[in-house]
């Protein structure tokens, strides 16, 4: 389990790096997006390991709020308003 | 005699993932480091999760596993075109070592890729002289 969980955390971490430097805004959102779903692979293995079903739930939340969050910050990147 | 596979699947999927992420620190540019994280990382959970679904079978888990991978392929792409539209609006323009951009000429008036400094230099220079 665990060279699991440090392999992805570590590939959280590089996004972190992309959303600390990134010389623009659509940088940082890319980021944002790849560690939402970073985020949701780690919650379905936590879900494996733990024998924890419900966790599996989450992680299907998480990837539709990461999912609205992206289309949230492209409209605002294409200088839309969100009712558009 | 199924566990071996999906935890071999599980592997490869984070694997993907961790090579995507390499490659959004590593690429030059927005466009470049969107084509490779999206296609990596969508690939990556895809098969993490259907190894997840092999490891447990028709069952509570495995089912959930397997929507919550068809919703990442079918969203995580939709996304990324939408980012992408977006920081083309916005006015990034592409890296200095592309070639075409038919999308840049045909919505916003001229190819929208950078210029190569040295090449500036050599024209501010070729002016002076």
């Amino acid at each position: 389990m665990i060279p699991m969980i440090i392999v992805l955390t570590f590939s959280a971490f590089l996004c972190l790096y992309r959303i600390q430097q990134g010389p623009t805004i659509p940088d940082r959102a890319v980021g944002v997006d790849i560690m939402g779903i970073i985020f949701v692979n780690i919650t379905a293995l936590t879900a494996v390991f733990y024998n924890l079903p419900y966790l599996m739930d989450l992680s299907i939340i998480i990837a539709l709020f990461s999912f609205i969050g992206t289309l949230g910050l492209a409209k605002y990147l294409e200088k839309r308003s969100l009712d558009d | 005699m199924i566990s071996p596979i999906g935890w071999i699947i599980i592997w490869i999927g984070i694997l993907f993932n961790l090579l995507g992420t390499i490659g959004l620190v590593r690429f030059p540019d927005i466009y470049n480091r969107l084509q490779t994280s999206t296609k990596c990382v969508t690939l990556g959970s895809f098969g993490l999760m259907i190894g997840i679904f092999l490891l447990f079978g028709f069952n509570q888990t495995g089912i959930k596993a397997l929507i919550c991978g068809a919703f990442l392929l079918l969203t995580n792409p939709v996304g990324a075109h939408a980012i992408l539209k977006g920081s083309l609006h916005y006015g990034i323009k592409l890296w200095k070592g592309s070639v075409v951009d038919k999308y840049g000429e045909d919505k916003l008036g001229g190819e929208q890729i950078e210029i190569e400094e040295r090449a500036k230099e050599g024209e501010e220079k070729a002016k002076d002289g």
